[in-house]
């Protein structure tokens, strides 16, 4: 750092602190929204650490911090991907046509929560929640009805499923089969990221053991036979929305992929194969600089983590590759409209922090599921993004900005602590298991509210700016009541219909693999599916032999 | 004037895995000095009506954020007063359209708070609702 700089900040700064006794700045000090020091001003001596070859380097390369392609943007855009489904496969049908229509490049499919859990509509434990929260599947007849007309050797598909991947993945391969596509073109993902199910989201079925291998049966099953399936979104958006910070949720989410990776390779799986295939899923919040920095700075880790901690060589399996969704709990019930901007800061951070695809979340997210006026503004926010902006025509252009950077280098250090305190623990499952996790989180999300009730954070048109205002008026989707009805009686048609024996003993034979540890279960669910056993029924036999998790509450 | 402290179940019914919410309300009631019991997730009517019971509680909170809130809220009031604790305080919160709160409340829900409400909004309204309560028993 050159004499004459270092001479001019610190009269720069002697200047600040005199002209600071009169005018105040609004606050004693600032932070990020993850609660990161924010300094008043970043300069070259706040990035002298930083070595450009060692920690940033070029697109496409080792640490990756630029972004995983070397043109990024100027090649292809992201993927949009808007997550959607709701009632039955029929309605949820026509909303992906709607969309694909409307440009969407890629479809991502929401459950019901009964799906997400393993009970079929006409469980006790469905009641009142089918095809609430995302689309009811049953049965194979339910996925080549939601899929009618899409062929999936042109789209690809991520799927929002966890403790019962494996089925529905099944189910996806054999609408393949029916449509003349085989196993091996078929792309998209699926979560199939039970951790944070334990951590953050709830739809966990089984104990973590059996929960590891379902996983890593998927690993390997894939690895031979659907090669570019994504195997598994490694997630931090549920970490965020259930109100970590930003530097909680890479640490969190890294600390994850490790335990899979881990898992993956006790299981005799080489990381430089399975690794090309683990995909990441984040949040965009709003704290624009440090939102950019974050995904830069989990980029980096991820590479360092693969080739360090796992000597992974190739560079493919050292690339974080990332899904991203922008913040639901950022949203407002009070003045939705406010949402649209919301969504364009935190879509435009992701697109600034290299992501491969992305969800826009719609203005009316905070009231019900969103209507298709309003998912359609939040396609054109990141179309507008990806023509008009400008900023897709250089690739990270943030790069080398002083606060960027310094703030990328925090939320790696910080990450780092955690991913060490949990190593010293014995991993992530132990700390799952003793609640640390979980506390951080919680801590994180109580603070965050009580700033925002003491007015210290503020939240526009809810504790600032507020107006009285009805939202009765607006055109919310409401989902038809009778899903469950139907489904139900589709269930009743079908066990009719269908070789009732072929399912028996397709089920025995899941029911004998799952109590032994060397077989893949893959092969077995598939052809399950493919006599049109039901998703409970399959997880029912799981259920039976794996047992079920209870979660550890922690408050 | 009453001093004993009031004791309040908060609960998550069904399916719904959303507990960022209902982990917040809890300790913030729990911090305004009231006793909280906290469910955990994927409980049914029948399972959060017993524990209430079971812990002499003045209040249930139930937070459901899947669109199922008009089942939940009505089946659990249901039992409440199947069992003879129709008395008990019933209110929630969670991702629930305006138009369907004039619902909730017909029902026999005593309030429901929407996203952005205070949790200082849900303690004062609470300690006045099992204050009236109690008047009306003695």
């Amino acid at each position: 750092m050159n004499t004459e700089y270092k001479e001019a900040r610190a009269k720069f700064e002697a200047g600040v602190a005199k002209s600071l006794q009169k005018h105040k700045e609004r606050k004693e000090s600032f932070s990020t929204g993850g609660g990161l020091p924010l300094g008043r001003l970043y300069g070259p001596d706040d990035v002298e650490s930083v070595d450009y070859m060692r920690d940033i380097g070029f697109p496409g390369e080792y640490p990756f911090t630029r972004g995983v392609q070397p043109t990024m943007y100027r090649g292809r855009f992201w993927t949009m991907r808007q997550y959607a489904g709701f009632a039955s496969a029929e309605e949820s049908n026509e909303r992906y046509r709607y969309l694909l229509s409307q440009g969407t490049t890629g479809l991502s499919v929401a459950f019901d929560l009964p799906t997400q859990i393993g009970y079929d509509s006409d469980d006790p434990m469905a009641q009142g929640e089918c095809g609430k929260v995302g689309v009811a599947i049953d049965s194979l007849q339910d996925m080549e009805i939601l899929f009618d007309q899409i062929p999936l050797d042109k789209v690809s598909t991520s799927m929002t499923i966890n403790a019962p991947a494996s089925v529905l993945l099944a189910m996806y391969i054999c609408v393949g089969e029916k449509q003349g596509v085989p196993m091996d073109v078929l792309s998209g993902t699926i979560q199939n990221d039970i951790l944070k199910e334990y951590i953050a989201r709830g739809t966990y079925i089984f104990p973590p053991k059996p929960s590891m291998r379902l996983i890593t049966d998927i690993f390997e099953f894939c690895s031979e036979n659907v090669p570019k399936w994504n195997t598994i979104s490694i997630s931090g958006y549920h970490i965020r929305e259930a109100g970590s910070t930003a530097a909680q949720e890479v640490a969190f989410t890294l600390a994850d992929g490790i335990a899979y990776v881990e898992a993956a390779a006790r299981k005799g799986l080489d990381p430089n194969v399975f690794g090309e295939r683990l995909s990441f899923f984040f949040n965009a919040h709003n704290d624009f600089l440090e939102e950019v920095a974050k995904f830069r700075a989990a980029r980096r880790m991820w590479a360092r983590i693969m080739k360090d901690r796992f000597g992974v060589t190739n560079p493919k399996a050292q690339m974080l590759r990332f899904h991203t969704q922008t913040g639901g709990s950022t949203l407002t019930a009070q003045q939705p409209e406010n949402n649209i901007v919301r969504v364009t800061m935190q879509a435009l951070a992701a697109v600034l922090g290299g992501t491969q695809s992305l969800h826009t979340n719609s203005m009316d997210e905070a009231l019900a599921l969103p209507s298709e006026k309003s998912v359609g503004i939040a396609l054109k926010t990141q179309q507008i993004i990806a023509y008009e902006s400008g900023v897709t025509n250089t690739v990270d252009p943030l790069a080398g900005s002083y606060v960027v950077e310094s703030l990328t280098n925090e939320i790696e250090k910080k990450a780092f602590e955690y991913i060490g305190q949990i190593d010293d623990m014995g991993g992530m499952l132990t700390a799952i298991e003793k609640g640390y996790v979980q506390k951080h989180i919680q801590d994180a999300a109580y603070d965050y509210q009580r700033s925002v009730e003491a007015k210290e954070s503020i939240v526009v048109g809810v504790n600032k700016f507020q107006v009285r205002e009805d939202n009765r008026e607006m055109n919310l989707l409401t989902v038809d009541a009778s899903v469950g009805e139907r489904q139900i009686a589709k269930l009743r048609k079908l066990k009719e219909a269908r070789d009732n024996l072929a399912v028996k003993n397709a089920l025995e034979d899941i029911r004998a693999a799952a109590a032994d540890d060397s077989r893949n279960l893959m092969p077995l669910i598939i052809n399950a599916v493919r006599s049109y056993a039901t998703e409970g029924e399959i997880c029912g036999v799981l259920r039976n032999v794996f047992g079920e998790y209870t979660e550890n509450i922690v408050l | 004037m009453d001093e004993r402290k009031i004791r309040v179940v908060v609960a998550k019914p069904g399916l719904d895995g959303h507990d960022r919410g209902a982990k917040v309300v809890a300790r913030a009631l729990r911090d305004a000095g009231m006793e909280v019991v906290y469910t955990g997730l994927r409980q049914t009517p029948e399972q959060i009506v017993e524990t209430v019971l079971q812990e002499d509680a003045d209040a249930v909170g139930i937070s459901i954020l899947s669109g199922a809130h008009t089942f939940y809220f009505t089946k659990i009031i249901g039992l409440l007063k199947e069992k003879d604790a129709g008395d008990i305080i019933v209110f929630g919160g969670g991702v629930i359209p305006d138009k369907d709160i004039p619902g909730l409340l017909e029902a026999g829900a005593g309030a429901v708070f929407g996203p952005g409400t205070p949790t200082s909004v849900c303690v004062e309204w609470l300690e006045k609702a099992v204050a009236d309560k109690r008047a009306k028993e003695q």
